[in-house]
């Protein structure tokens, strides 16, 4: 059915050194990703944090003030450094009211590869089938209006950027 | 083979059909349905540690949410996957798979600086 598993490549061009800690410190990772955690990323430990909104485009921290605070969890499998990082989370955990603990989890790698113009980076999550499918609707629900304003969002950042 | 449609689903909402999949036992099917194609209520029921009544029972909630229809072959009936239905799942899957673009984004910005 190929509902279970995504994957994501992207070329980085950057040193893996850089890349390696942006993904390894969990303060690093937060940054990008829009999450503050507790703790450091460590082989085996849950590490707890917040979803924390944006300070790129009002609208949408306007739009993510309903998720700030939300508390996120993420439990760390495998570490090697500049080579794999993997966990374990609740894809789309971000309605407070529901207690997502003794729900499947989904599994996400991030592998790099040196490559000639910086860093191929892979992403997968898989184990999708296992989520109840009321969630992954309630999900659906949840990000249809998130998208449209997120994609704006990352429009703006690049060309800023650029 | 002569296929006859089972009773029309008409338009339901998504909120029907993820009720429907609530169910370990509907899940199963759905899993079999998908992974060996349309098959008979007998093929169904069997290595089921259900009922046949009960699995026809399951069939006819998933049926209600337009999930699966069946046609009679002789004298079984037939079930299938309605696929249309099942996009809700595909969607669901490009949901995330669009926050991860977002996300890889937001690292490439980040990293690249």
């Amino acid at each position: 059915m190929g509902t279970d598993r995504i994957e994501k490549q992207v070329l980085l061009r950057a040193p893996l050194k850089r890349v390696w800690r942006a993904l390894s410190d969990s303060t690093e990772f937060g940054s990008w990703f829009g999450v503050k955690f507790e703790g450091g990323f460590v082989p085996g430990a849950r590490v707890r944090g917040a979803i924390v909104g944006t300070t790129v485009d009002p609208e949408v921290a306007r739009h993510q003030k309903q998720y700030e605070g939300t508390p996120f969890e993420i439990e760390i499998e495998e570490m090697e450094p500049e080579c794999l990082l993997s966990f374990r989370w609740h894809p789309g955990g971000t309605d407070p009211d529901i207690d997502y603990s003794m729900e499947p989890t989904t599994l996400v790698r991030f592998t790099l590869e040196q490559v000639a113009d910086g860093v191929m980076l892979t992403v997968t999550e898989s184990g999708f089938d296992r989520i109840p499918l009321a969630r992954r609707a309630k999900v659906f629900q949840q990000n249809e209006h998130g998208w449209a304003i997120q994609v704006n969002l990352i429009r703006e950042y690049l060309v800023g950027a650029a | 083979m002569r296929l006859r449609r089972g009773s029309s689903t008409g338009a339901k909402g998504s909120a029907s059909l993820f009720a429907a999949l609530g169910d370990e036992t509907r899940l199963e099917l759905v899993r079999r349905l998908c992974h060996a194609g349309p098959m008979s209520i007998t093929r169904l029921s069997a290595g089921a540690n259900v009922t046949r009544q009960a699995i026809t029972k399951h069939l006819r909630v998933m049926e209600g949410a337009g999930l699966v229809h069946s046609h009679r072959h002789g004298r079984e009936s037939v079930w299938q996957l309605d696929q249309q239905h099942l996009e809700a799942a595909r969607r669901y899957l490009e949901t995330i798979s669009k926050q991860w673009d977002d996300a890889l984004a937001r690292l490439r910005s980040f990293v690249e600086d």
